[in-house]
């Protein structure tokens, strides 16, 4: 019998017809939309004069445009935030789908809350108009980002004409560091293979790192397969899996789960499975890793000085390193570690999950931010923040001189409202460090949540393993 | 959408690497919940003296005179990599481009572009670059071609190439299916039942 990745697996099970050389329909099994782009795409299909054609695998979030201040309502401080968020609740209602709206105890960054409620669950296939949707394959499911008219395509149809990727294995082998985390591996493979590097391909996350991480850190590390230009990232599911999901609203109850749970065993791939590319990388070699220009890229252990263009010149151009140099306010072999810092962000479907809290609440417990540092924590979804709150996080957070924000993407991206402004360096542990991305002119750094605790405490870009960080 | 057979213009050399979708158009540009009016914002922030202002940046190539009624514009590689935003397609094609050649792009992007009507040409742009005068770009023989008789030649999948000859919507040829899509639900109902929420699934 022929040996098959996981994914090609996944991938055959829901194709209902080859479309031609390198496409296939397939059956898609969950649609995720969010008030950004997922409310254009409803409004687009009804004046088309389409239906959704079946709502009830259809959900709705609130996490782009909203606001994160407390107290918050429909009126943003994006300009015109509040049109697209009563377009999106208007036309969700209509289409009789599931809204987790604002003041939902439910509601969230899409990519933190379908975990949270099992709306993805192994072996299914889930599209998001977001980029950040491969995050969700850490639970072994295909999961993918689209753009808004194929949301259109998969609300009508429940499928998608797509074009079948190459798969790529990672395996990660080693041993991680202490203050080593996921976001620091993905940073690491990021700088390693380039921003290109998974272009055209799937990849399947494989090794003993990947079987000794929480599902939070499974999570982390696939959001950033988008920053490598791949269609998605894929874990095969195992115990960890199932152990998180099990009796969460979406999941299968009872009989069924027993049942799902044995299907879902036996989405591995096979031992003699050939990949198109197959790559190993050791953990014990990788350092805490930030960014240190304006491609995800361009990232470096944060214990060496930013590289010189001889070492990067066989992914970057000069004019992009010297582009990037010039706004990010740095220089050819400089140092990192000791810049001074003007904000720390924490949040993002990147690193906003509970177990990134802990790990930021436990580096700042007992100090304080510096002085002139703004300081920013936003949860991934309500239920993050309703968890953190009743372990007493928030207070450790506030007391540091953290704000304390009702959840969403907040700052991860500016929309028009909120912003660090202009050559504000923010040590932030979100998933871009493009131009502008936080702010016009804004110097974004991409770290882990630990990085961004530690040197906002120093005032200044911080290797979290000098401020005790444990894991 | 309008099918794309042959377009003859000049190119805009933008060839910059990982051109982000947050560069083709700014978020903050991103104003209303429509697929229009995003022309303006498109580069906004490198076409624009400042954030939010319409004060041509004169050393950007977009606002040079000699590029304004171009539509075919070549970039670096991984084009529009990063934010899914289809608004990046929207702005380009209203702006009036009609072909993106880049030495790779990024899928999403690249999907985007099909379904708006755009030509996404996988090519090395440095000898269009160099080449002068308009560029002939047939999709039928795909075929680039200058007035100085050098050709390129290039590939794309036959379902892009047939979406953008025809200028047909995926979704009315997918609609077509219906019935076997529906069938192949049926069938998948029995063997993976949990995926198929009915209201009263949720407890």
């Amino acid at each position: 019998m022929t040996q098959k990745s996981a994914i090609e697996k996944i991938w055959e099970s829901h194709r209902i017809a080859p479309l031609g050389e390198s496409n296939d329909l397939l059956l898609i099994d969950r649609i995720l939309l969010h008030e950004r782009t997922g409310g254009v795409a409803m409004q687009s299909l009804e004046d088309s004069g389409r239906v959704i054609r079946h709502p009830s695998h259809v959900f709705v979030t609130m996490d782009h445009v909203v606001d994160t201040i407390p107290g918050r309502s429909d009126t943003t401080q994006m300009p015109t935030g509040k049109d697209f968020i009563t377009v999106t609740r208007d036309t969700a209602l209509r289409a009789g789908v599931t809204l987790f709206d604002l003041g939902d105890p439910r509601q969230g960054i899409g990519h933190v809350i379908s975990p949270e409620m099992a709306i993805v669950l192994p072996g299914a296939t889930l599209v998001c108009p977001d980029s950040h949707t491969c995050t969700q394959g850490a639970f072994g499911a295909l999961a993918w980002g689209i753009g808004s008219s194929e949301g259109e395509h998969a609300l009508a149809t429940s499928t998608l004409r797509v074009q079948r990727p190459r798969i790529m294995r990672i395996t990660i082998e080693g041993e991680p560091g202490v203050g080593v985390t996921a976001k620091d591996i993905a940073l690491h493979i990021v700088s390693e293979l380039s921003s290109a590097g998974a272009k055209g391909f799937a990849i399947e996350y494989a090794g003993p790192v990947i079987r000794a991480m929480s599902m939070e850190s499974r999570m982390t590390l696939c959001n950033m397969a988008t920053e490598l230009s791949a269609f998605t990232a894929f874990i095969a599911p195992d115990e960890t899996t199932f152990e998180f999901l099990k009796d969460r609203a979406y999941a299968p109850k009872g009989e069924e789960w027993v049942r799902a749970v044995n299907e879902w065993r036996k989405i591995k791939s096979d031992p003699e499975a050939i990949y198109d590319e197959d790559i190993v990388i050791n953990a014990t070699d990788i350092a805490p890793t930030i960014s240190w220009g304006t491609s995800p890229q361009q990232s470096c252990p944060i214990n060496k000085r930013i590289p010189l263009f001889n070492e990067v010149s066989h992914r970057d151009t000069q004019e992009s390193y010297q582009r990037a140099l010039t706004y990010m306010g740095l220089t050819p072999g400089g140092r990192l570690s000791g810049l001074r810092i003007d904000a720390a962000f924490i949040g993002s479907c990147t690193n906003s999950r509970l177990p990134d809290l802990r790990r930021a609440a436990a580096i700042l417990k007992g100090r304080r931010v510096a002085k002139g540092v703004n300081a920013i924590c936003v949860p991934g979804s309500s239920a993050v923040k309703a968890a953190a709150e009743a372990e007493g996080l928030d207070l450790i957070f506030k007391a540091a001189g953290f704000e304390w924000r009702e959840s969403g993407c907040s700052m991860c991206f500016f929309a028009g409202g909120e912003s660090f402004g202009p050559k504000q360096r923010v040590v932030s542990s979100t998933n871009r460090n493009f131009e502008s991305r936080q702010g016009p002119q804004t110097r974004t750094h991409i770290a882990s949540p630990e990085t961004v605790a530690a040197s906002a405490i120093s005032g200044c870009i911080t290797d979290p393993r000098r401020l005790g960080a444990r894991t | 959408m309008k099918p794309l057979r042959q377009i003859t213009s000049i190119a805009i050399p933008l060839i910059r690497n990982n051109i982000d979708t947050d560069c083709i158009i700014p978020s903050r540009e991103m104003k209303s919940v429509s697929k229009h009016g995003l022309s303006e914002g498109l580069f906004a922030g490198w076409r624009y003296t400042e954030i939010g202002g319409r004060t041509p940046q004169p050393d950007f190539v977009l606002n040079d005179p000699a590029f304004a009624d171009a539509q075919i514009l070549l970039a670096g590689e991984n084009m529009g990599c990063g934010s899914s935003r289809e608004h990046a397609a929207w702005a380009l094609s209203e702006y009036g481009i009609r072909v993106v050649i880049a030495p790779s792009f990024n899928p999403i992007f690249r999907g985007n572009c099909v379904r708006n009507g755009i030509l996404p040409i996988q090519l090395k742009p440095q000898p269009l670059a160099e080449s002068t005068g308009p560029l002939t770009v047939d999709l039928e023989a795909c075929c680039i071609s200058n007035e100085a008789g050098e050709t390129w030649t290039f590939t794309l999948d036959d379902e892009a190439r047939t979406m953008l000859l025809e200028g047909l919507d995926p979704i009315d040829i997918t609609l077509k299916m219906l019935e076997e899509i529906e069938s192949f639900r049926t069938h998948d109902a029995e063997s993976r039942p949990w995926i198929y929420l009915g209201k009263a699934s949720l407890t």
